[in-house]
């Protein structure tokens, strides 16, 4: 039984991760690769006539490699044909990183996969935990609960960014997204699964209290990167969850209850 | 109904077992994905970490 569940939810994630991936290798991923242009580059001054624009890409090309020491002469050209610096992040510069092209793309999808795979798996497991099964009539909206805990309640607080925008700490964001998944989790668990009315009450101090707390997060107002192209990062990226979230909640509807006569 | 007899038919110990087993397979793969620190698994999933709105460097 446990197989059948795991097996279940597994091919669900798997269903919805890679029609996710196509989608972000299309939509989000030359975002991505734009903002590589400027990272390590200073902020511009506020002389805006210097600022890079972005079909200006010859140029920013160019200042990045020379701004960042670490970019590799990589070719992005393959990927979208307007991009040509590499990322110059701060982590180890010896370690393995996918080649550009192909490989990068594989990587991109693979785990674009396997995240949704974890998460169609974390689930399916709360429905059984806290008894309230995943059926074809409700596995959208359970994709939508899966939505609002996990990517819409902590890109209040931080926001889906793109490479090269100043950050805080990174363990500290990192306990304030999940925490911000269990408080917001468990808000829902409370409307759901209670029936005193002041469920209600103590649902809204647990979603509000991570963002009265507040989160680890940098104004990025010192960013180079074109607000234009920061904004629709974040509205992609956020839009591309939701269909990820009902994606999963769909696939598992379907997985988990393969006759209508015998769910189980 | 399909609500009915996903119920019916576990009994509470099963259902914590399940519902164990996925939530920690399914948060140890979450986070290889997208929180471990380990440099090679972020460059691996680097784009997938800034698109998905993971916490990332």
């Amino acid at each position: 039984m446990i197989g059948r569940v795991l097996l279940a939810a597994i091919l669900a994630g798997i269903a919805a991760g890679l029609v996710t991936g196509v989608i972000q290798h299309v939509r989000v991923t030359p975002l991505i690769l734009a903002a590589e242009q400027y990272e390590g580059m200073q902020a511009a001054p506020h002389d805006h006539a210097d600022a890079p624009a972005a079909g200006d890409t010859a140029s920013v090309a160019t200042d990045a490699s020379a701004a960042a020491p670490a970019a590799a002469g990589h070719d992005h050209s393959k990927m979208t044909g307007d991009a040509a610096a590499s990322a110059g992040h701060e982590h180890d510069a010896n370690a393995w990183m996918p080649q550009e092209g192909f490989e990068r793309t594989f990587y991109s999808i693979l785990t674009r996969t396997l995240s949704a795979v974890g998460f169609a798996l974390m689930l399916a497991g709360l429905s059984y935990l806290a008894q309230i099964p995943i059926t074809r009539g409700n596995g959208l909206i359970w994709g939508v609960c899966g939505f609002i805990a996990v990517s819409l309640a902590p890109a209040i607080g931080l926001p889906p960014v793109l490479p090269g925008v100043p950050e805080a700490d990174i363990t500290m964001r990192q306990l304030w997204w999940g925490g911000t998944i269990l408080c917001t989790g468990l808000a829902i668990w409370l409307v759901v699964r209670q029936s005193q009315w002041q469920r209600y009450l103590i649902a809204a101090a647990f979603a509000i209290a991570p963002h009265v707390f507040g989160a680890p997060h940098i104004p990025p107002g010192n960013s180079p990167l074109p607000a234009a192209l920061a904004s629709e990062f974040a509205t992609i990226s956020l839009g591309l969850s939701l269909v990820m979230w009902l994606l999963i909640g769909l696939f598992l509807a379907f997985t988990l209850n393969p006759s209508k006569e015998n769910a189980a | 109904m399909t609500t009915a007899v996903q119920s019916r038919t576990l009994s509470i110990s099963q259902r914590i077992a399940i519902g164990m087993s996925a939530l920690f397979l399914g948060s140890f793969i979450v986070f290889g994905t997208g929180l471990a620190q380990d440099a090679r698994l972020h460059n691996a999933a680097h784009d997938t970490r800034h698109a998905t709105g993971f916490p990332c460097h």
